[in-house]
């Protein structure tokens, strides 16, 4: 009998969720894997179509990649990286139950995901002024290789940019959390969550950057 | 035990919760409540789609017009298909049994994460208005074909757009469900319960929701492409710009024949708990069972292009993606095989539930075995989208899910809602809707053989004899269903009180009242033995 009651599940995980009936930080922790999982999988599409087209069409991808702007590509490849750098020490910060200096961190984090986007705009703006957005003039009359490289740059970057602003606005959540003490160095749960999802943005770009920018 | 369901205590309809009247439903974090919400949308949206199928039959008695318009008739199919895959199908059995009965039979008080729970409801009811919207906006109802294969779907002035939108948010319902349901099943099993004690039905959906987590967000993403296609000319997939449509295709199936199993596993989950019940023994082979849900989520994600055969991919694909298809036929054969084995010596109860069963093995194996055929590239060659195409799916979805869904409506229907309905009545329904279906469906694989393309709202007058059978077929299925489902509402409103246990079933929804109160179980249980104990000795 002994065998069934020690069985694969030990007992401890039904007691800890005993304890708190409204709260069980690794069920919130695997619910935000498995998000972030769903998300990999979404961008997965848009790299299997990347890598289709590529084999399709690989000299003109490496035509137009050249018309991409490395330099702005690899100064938001640092921004980014950084920002993740001020979201985890942000958490470390609420671990050690110094407030002040998560909220600090937390917003630099934000001012860098928007400095990304502004020169995402700036970006985007320069292509567009030279005629290099989907369905104008300039792009029908180039082969159709590179169409379909910009037609993947503006759908791959875009939707980035999308989760860069979602990961914004979840931030400015934990902000106000933070601030109202709903996250605190006891329950820091959310904060980290929200950091994953951060991670994830920016992990999306490391992989955006070199199949845009450095694959010439 | 048994009559402990007579003690005073207060079930889930009458406990006083924080709001009352209609937000009592509308903000509950009940997973019973919210089951039972998904149940009355899923039954509407249900009733829509029958409604559009028997339209159409109506108008295929006889050849040209006879009651709508082509352009008519290519929104019903298009609209039949996509409320009944999307609203009723999909999310059927996991939203509703699964999340009524899912915490119940893991000895649980809810779900993970109950706000998300009610969130998703809420997801999926746009995603229904949308679609149902999408019929009175601009540009008309959407005539592509649930499949919104391109470039019709970019080049069609029908609006395509919301209906586009309303799949990617149920798909976040979806989503949203699955990932509820795996950290359920992780975190929150009653003491004891190691992962080869859980219910049959509970294996089931866990192998559902990681389908559902891992194949939908490819239709998301589709689904955006498509969007963004007719807006900005992106060019991705529109081979006038230079994108490839077979692209499309792949991305499509990839998700939706996943989707498939889906709709099929929670079923088979179902059908794994019903068998037990009715031949009062214990399951046969238990692990086979349980690792076979996982194979065919698992084998089930390679073998989409089995829906390409006839679109140009290369002849190395199509031999590899028809071999795999072969496979799934194995663990879906050890699921039949261990459940006749189940019933041989058992003590079998003719109940409803278990007739329903017996209706679903008869009429999947149909659908199975005429899968083999559209599996095989030759016959696929010659049959594909034909009339065989469209039996062989309803013979699977309608005469597989949709029974099971049936089923599992009488097996659970005391424990939902505490009462009975006439089981007299409830069994002379299932003769009714058996000739029903087979007269509605079996015709259409003759059809199909014969030459028929699916989705023609015209055809050759050699066809008619055919077609009229078929259309009487329909209007029996639809009386079957009709008696059933006016059973169950008579049931409901007046039927007797229903014990704790009609059925003598062994799992953890049955060791409480009907219906149950609002924490489920007064004291978590503590498990000792597998999920169907009938006493002697136990399969290690």
């Amino acid at each position: 009998m002994s065998d069934y009651l020690s069985g694969n599940n030990p007992g401890s995980v039904q007691s800890e969720h005993e304890e708190h009936v409204h709260r069980d930080d690794m069920s919130s922790k695997i619910g935000m894997w498995l998000f972030l999982l769903t998300e990999v999988l979404l961008f997965g599409g848009l790299f299997l179509l990347y890598m289709a087209y590529r084999v399709k069409y690989t000299g003109n991808f490496h035509d137009a990649a050249l018309e991409l702007n490395m330099k702005i590509g690899t100064f938001n490849t640092l921004i980014l990286i950084t920002s993740s750098l001020t979201m985890a020490l942000s958490i470390a910060a609420m671990q050690r139950a110094r407030k002040g200096l998560s909220i600090f961190l937390l917003v630099s984090t934000q001012a860098l995901g928007i400095f990304f986007l502004i020169n995402k705009f700036f970006e985007w703006s320069a292509k567009f002024h030279h005629g290099l957005y989907p369905g104008s003039e300039t792009l029908l009359n180039r082969p159709k290789g590179e169409y379909i490289f910009f037609g993947m740059y503006y759908a791959m970057t875009g939707l980035h940019a999308l989760h860069v602003i979602a990961g914004l606005t979840l931030l400015t959540f934990m902000l106000v959390f933070i601030i109202r003490n709903k996250v605190n160095p006891d329950n820091y749960i959310r904060l980290e969550n929200s950091g994953l999802y951060w991670h994830l943005v920016d992990l999306i770009w490391i992989f955006l950057f070199p199949l845009f920018y450095l694959m010439r | 035990m048994e009559n402990a369901d007579t003690a005073s205590y207060v079930d889930f309809y009458h406990a006083e919760g924080k709001h009352k009247g209609i937000l009592s439903w509308l903000l509950t974090t009940d997973h019973k409540r919210i089951g039972l919400m998904y149940m009355c949308s899923m039954m509407t949206f249900m009733l829509i789609g029958m409604t559009l199928g028997v339209l159409m039959k109506i108008e295929m008695l006889t050849p040209g017009k006879t009651i709508v318009s082509a352009q008519t008739y290519n929104a019903m199919f298009t609209l039949h298909g996509l409320i009944m895959i999307f609203l009723f199908i999909i999310p059927g059995l996991p939203a509703i049994f699964g999340n009524f009965m899912l915490p119940l039979q893991i000895g649980a008080r809810d779900v993970a994460f109950p706000r998300l729970n009610l969130l998703s409801w809420y997801f999926y009811m746009t995603g229904g208005i949308f679609a149902i919207l999408s019929l009175f906006l601009r540009g008309g109802p959407i005539d592509t074909g649930w499949t919104f294969y391109i470039p019709y779907s970019i080049r069609t002035g029908t609006d395509v757009i919301l209906p586009l939108l309303a799949a990617f948010i149920l798909g976040f319902s979806s989503i949203i469900t699955g990932i509820n349901f795996v950290t359920t099943i992780h975190r929150m099993r009653a003491p004891g319960m190691g992962f080869f004690k859980m219910p049959l039905f509970v294996w089931s959906l866990y192998a559902t929701a990681w389908i559902q987590i891992i194949a939908t967000p490819i239709i998301g993403i589709t689904i955006i492409l498509v969007i963004i296609e007719r807006l900005f000319q992106m060019g991705i997939f529109d081979p006038a710009l230079g994108g490839d449509p077979l692209l499309f295709q792949h991305l499509f199936w990839i998700y939706s024949h996943p989707a498939v199993y889906i709709m099929i596993l929670p079923a088979m989950g179902a059908v794994s708990e019903i068998i037990p019940t009715f031949a009062k023994r214990t399951i046969f082979g238990y692990k086979a069972i349980a690792y076979s849900s996982l194979a065919i989520a698992f084998i089930g994600y390679f073998v989409w292009a089995h829906h390409m055969f006839t679109s140009g991919i290369s002849e190395t694909s199509r031999f590899i993606f028809s071999l795999l298809t072969f496979l799934v036929a194995i663990p879906s054969g050890v699921k039949v095989f261990n459940w006749v084995a189940t019933l041989y010596k058992g003590s079998i109860t003719p109940g409803v539930p278990l007739l329903f069963v017996m209706l679903f093995v008869f009429l999947f194996s149909i659908g199975g075995l005429t899968g083999l055929v559209l599996g095989s590239l030759a016959t696929n060659a010659h049959l594909h989208d034909t009339y065989f195409v469209v039996a062989h799916f309803h013979y699977v979805m309608f005469g597989g899910t949709v029974m099971i869904f049936f089923g599992a409506l009488h097996y659970w229907f005391p424990k939902m809602f505490g009462k009975m309905y006439n089981e007299k009545i409830a069994k002379w329904t299932i003769p009714v809707i058996f000739v029903g279906f087979n007269m509605l469906y079996f015709t259409m694989f003759i059809l199909g053989y014969e030459g028929m393309p699916r989705r023609y709202w015209d055809y050759l007058p050699k066809y008619q004899t055919l077609h009229v059978i078929s259309t009487v077929g329909s209007w029996i299925l639809v009386t079957g269903i009709i008696i059933m489902l006016v059973n169950l509402i008579n049931g409901l409103r007046k039927g007797p009180k229903a014990p704790m246990n009609p059925w003598g079933g062994k799992t953890l929804e049955w060791t409480v009242p009907s219906p149950p109160p609002v924490y489920n179980f007064e004291e978590i249980p503590v498990i000792t033995h597998g999920p169907y104990y009938y006493g002697g000795e136990e399969e290690k």
